[in-house]
């Protein structure tokens, strides 16, 4: 997959290093790369997953459609879109989701995580730093951590399938709570399903630790939701380690979003500062005062810092949060009402004209939405801005500086590493390419 | 080991949702990667072995002029060929453009549309090539995904009904909620997911497709008398498989 323009030795004055389609990527992406008499020109991670249109298609839509809709962007995390999607229809007609409602969003959002993070340690990212093809032909010398990925994976799965019928797209996610409540016994099953698991996380946990791990930091800038009181899934405001603070209504105040002519995905920065870092080392990074002091210990014990920045690591970070999610769900369960099918599976949602923003932390960082509501609920205007577009830049950064320095090596090793940066940060090609204002170039 | 039929899976215009249905089978993902030699699947490994392939999995419809031609080279290195999902046998949500102007549509929204390479419609995989076997839902049910690939291995037709949600719904013991004046499109769409919206207690939304033979103005009847209105009886048609002929045509019929 790896095409070269010219001899593809070290010695070549001009060369340019092409991927034509990543792996153990979600979607369809490319990696290039120009060399000039010794000199990195271009590094690129090209998307050319086809657009979907999905702002476009989303015009004239209800709200009540609006969840099942933007699930569709991404099937490796529809719960990010479902719950963007809600919180902004409530943010636009003026509802607050309390109690257990707002705990059972919580504890989708934890089964979203775990799935989600499991299958990148496991099946995508750890064969990286064990010279392997895929997570399957760890069966034969990590038999143990495949096996604990899987396991996990499969009770993540779990409590997206009692809490909405299924692990991919799930229906029971509405504006305003849900269309059914988990039953008693449904409860029970889950929270023994997880506890079972449970210390299957930790050990995984130790186990990314001991993966050899190259030296490698980055000054990133990181962004995340902070919540005063919780390791952030659902809300907070907008914080980042180079200040910033606001409220999720005012991204456009900060970031802003550009086109890039290479990509069908949208590019975002800071405004006035640049690239930006989204997803687990962000949220890890600032919200490490909100982990329980317990996995703040197994984190030291991993060898982590209060912050992370170098991206190989996130390895790590992710089976952390694996962790806390797993934690999460078991407390969330517990502290559910035991009566909880009498009460109302949702509030009700009355639509009037108005604008409202939502933004969650999806497994690869946050994802905002912006919708403009006509009076009787249905969508004028869409804005959707998923993780992996906000990091294609800082992707691209980290191509420049992991490729840098071997320059002088042969084509195959620089793509290995190249291919290795860009699978860091788990991006979701699916997911950025659903927009509108983008432009393929034709030649 | 060499005589373990060869899987491909493919992807076009879609959400990777199906595909990694696949991955979703964690109990048997071991098994069935003793069983077949997973030669090409880009989501899950960087193992790249060229055609030809004894069985390929395409998820995806068709949007690019690029794509249309890719199908064609999938389809030439490929025994069998099943479309698998509401993209790949419909058009998937993404066909919502088939019934605006695309150009019009286009416009309304990018700023630069003179740029853009992308066709005019989404349409289904056997509308470019012949198809042999088609899995509907969106996403697929992993279950049905792991028959089918059973029914290749001992060389069998896979067991996938043709009748519609309600005869599952009903083998699932839900109370109808058509009956109780919610709006439900299971009697006209494809089985295949286990009635997994009425036992959530909402109407199907058809994600798994027309059923064979669906009485369309039967149910859009019943939904007229439930109080939706035109427009709301051609937004419900117009979901995942939006395309899909049966559903296109009623919901022309309900412009208004
Ligand atoms: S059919 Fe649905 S789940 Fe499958 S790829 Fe298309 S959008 Fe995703
Ligand atoms: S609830 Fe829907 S799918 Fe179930 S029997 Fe009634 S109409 Fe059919
Ligand atoms: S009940 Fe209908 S909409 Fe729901 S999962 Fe099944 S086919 Fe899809």
């Amino acid at each position: 997959m790896t095409t070269s323009d010219d001899d593809g030795g070290s010695g070549a004055a001009r060369r340019s290093i092409r991927v034509d389609a990543l792996t153990r990527v979600e979607g369809e992406g490319a990696l290039d790369l120009e060399i000039d008499g010794g000199r990195l020109t271009a590094a690129r991670l090209r998307i050319y997953e086809p657009p979907r249109f999905f702002e476009a298609l989303l015009r004239g839509r209800s709200h009540l459609e609006t969840p099942d809709i933007t699930a569709r962007i991404c099937g490796i995390c529809p719960v990010a879109y479902q719950m963007s999607s809600v919180h902004a229809i409530e943010d636009a007609f003026g509802v607050r989701i309390g109690g257990p409602l707002r705990a059972l969003r919580r504890l989708l959002y934890c089964g979203e995580w775990i799935e989600s993070h499991a299958l990148h340690i496991v099946l995508l990212h750890a064969p990286d730093f064990l010279g392997l093809p895929d997570g399957i032909a760890m069966a034969r010398d990590h038999g143990d951590a495949l096996r604990d990925g899987l396991a996990l994976k499969k009770a993540g799965n779990e409590i997206l399938r009692v809490l909405g019928g299924r692990e991919i797209h799930p229906v029971s996610v509405r504006p305003g709570g849900f269309h059914r409540l988990p039953r008693r016994a449904e409860r029970a099953a889950l929270a023994e399903t997880i506890a079972a698991v449970r210390d299957r996380a930790w050990r995984l946990a130790r186990w990314t630790a001991t993966l050899p791990v190259p030296e490698f930091e980055r000054p990133y800038e990181f962004v995340a939701l902070r919540h005063p009181d919780e390791y952030p899934f659902n809300e907070g405001r907008l914080i980042s380690s180079g200040g910033l603070d606001l409220d999720i209504a005012d991204f456009d105040a900060a970031f802003e979003e550009f086109q890039a002519p290479h990509s069908t995905a949208l590019h975002a920065r800071l405004r006035g500062r640049g690239a930006y870092l989204v997803g687990p080392l962000a949220r890890y990074a600032l919200n490490f005062d909100r982990l329980p002091g317990a996995i703040q210990n197994l984190a030291r014990e991993c060898g982590l810092g209060t912050v992370c920045r170098n991206p190989f690591r996130s390895i790590v970070v992710r089976a952390i949060e694996i962790v806390y999610a797993c934690e999460e769900a078991l407390r969330i369960l517990a502290a559910l009402p035991d009566d909880l099918e009498s009460g109302a599976a949702f509030v009700p949602v009355a639509p009037r004209a108005a604008v409202g923003t939502g933004c969650t932390e999806a497994p690869r960082g946050f994802c905002w939405h912006r919708y403009e509501f006509a009076e009787d609920g249905s969508i004028l205007t869409a804005r959707i801005v998923p993780p992996t577009s906000q990091n294609q830049a800082t992707i691209e950064e980290d191509l420049r500086a992991v490729a840098e320095p071997l320059l002088d090596r042969d084509d195959e090793t620089i793509r290995i590493h190249c291919e290795r940066s860009i699978r860091n940060h788990d991006p979701c090609i699916s997911c950025s390419t659903h927009f509108l204002r983008l432009a393929v170039r034709r030649s | 080991m060499s005589t373990r039929p060869r899987l491909a899976v493919w992807k076009f215009a879609s959400c990777d949702g199906c595909q990694l249905s696949l991955l979703e089978c964690e109990d048997e993902l071991l098994a069935l990667a003793q069983a077949v030699e997973i030669a090409r699947f880009a989501e899950a490994t960087s193992t790249v072995l060229p055609g030809p392939y004894d069985v390929s999995l395409v998820e995806g419809s068709i949007t690019t002029e690029h794509d249309a031609r890719r199908i064609l080279e999938v389809r030439a290195q490929s025994r069998v060929l099943v479309a698998i999902g509401a993209c790949a046998t419909a058009g998937g949500i993404q066909a919502l453009r088939n019934f605006g102007d695309v150009n019009a549509f286009a416009a309304a929204v990018y700023p630069s549309p003179q740029f853009l390479a992308t066709l005019a419609t989404a349409t289904p995989i056997s509308a470019h090539v012949p198809v042999d076997l088609e899995l509907r839902g969106c996403p697929v049910d992993k279950e049905q995904l792991l028959e089918l690939i059973a029914a290749l291995l001992a060389g069998r037709r896979p067991a996938v009904a043709g009748y519609s949600v309600c005869i599952e719904c009903k083998r699932r013991a839900n109370v109808c909620i058509a009956v109780q004046g919610t709006p439900c499109l299971g009697p006209a769409t494809h089985a295949g997911c286990g009635a997994i919206c009425p036992a959530f207690r909402r109407g199907c939304y058809g994600c798994f497709g027309p059923m064979e033979t669906p009485n369309m103005p039967a149910l859009t009847a019943q939904w007229q008398q439930a109080g939706m209105t035109p427009g709301a009886i051609r937004q419900a048609l117009r979901m995942f498989t939006a395309a899909a002929p049966e559903f296109a045509a009623e919901s022309e019929r309900h412009d208004d």
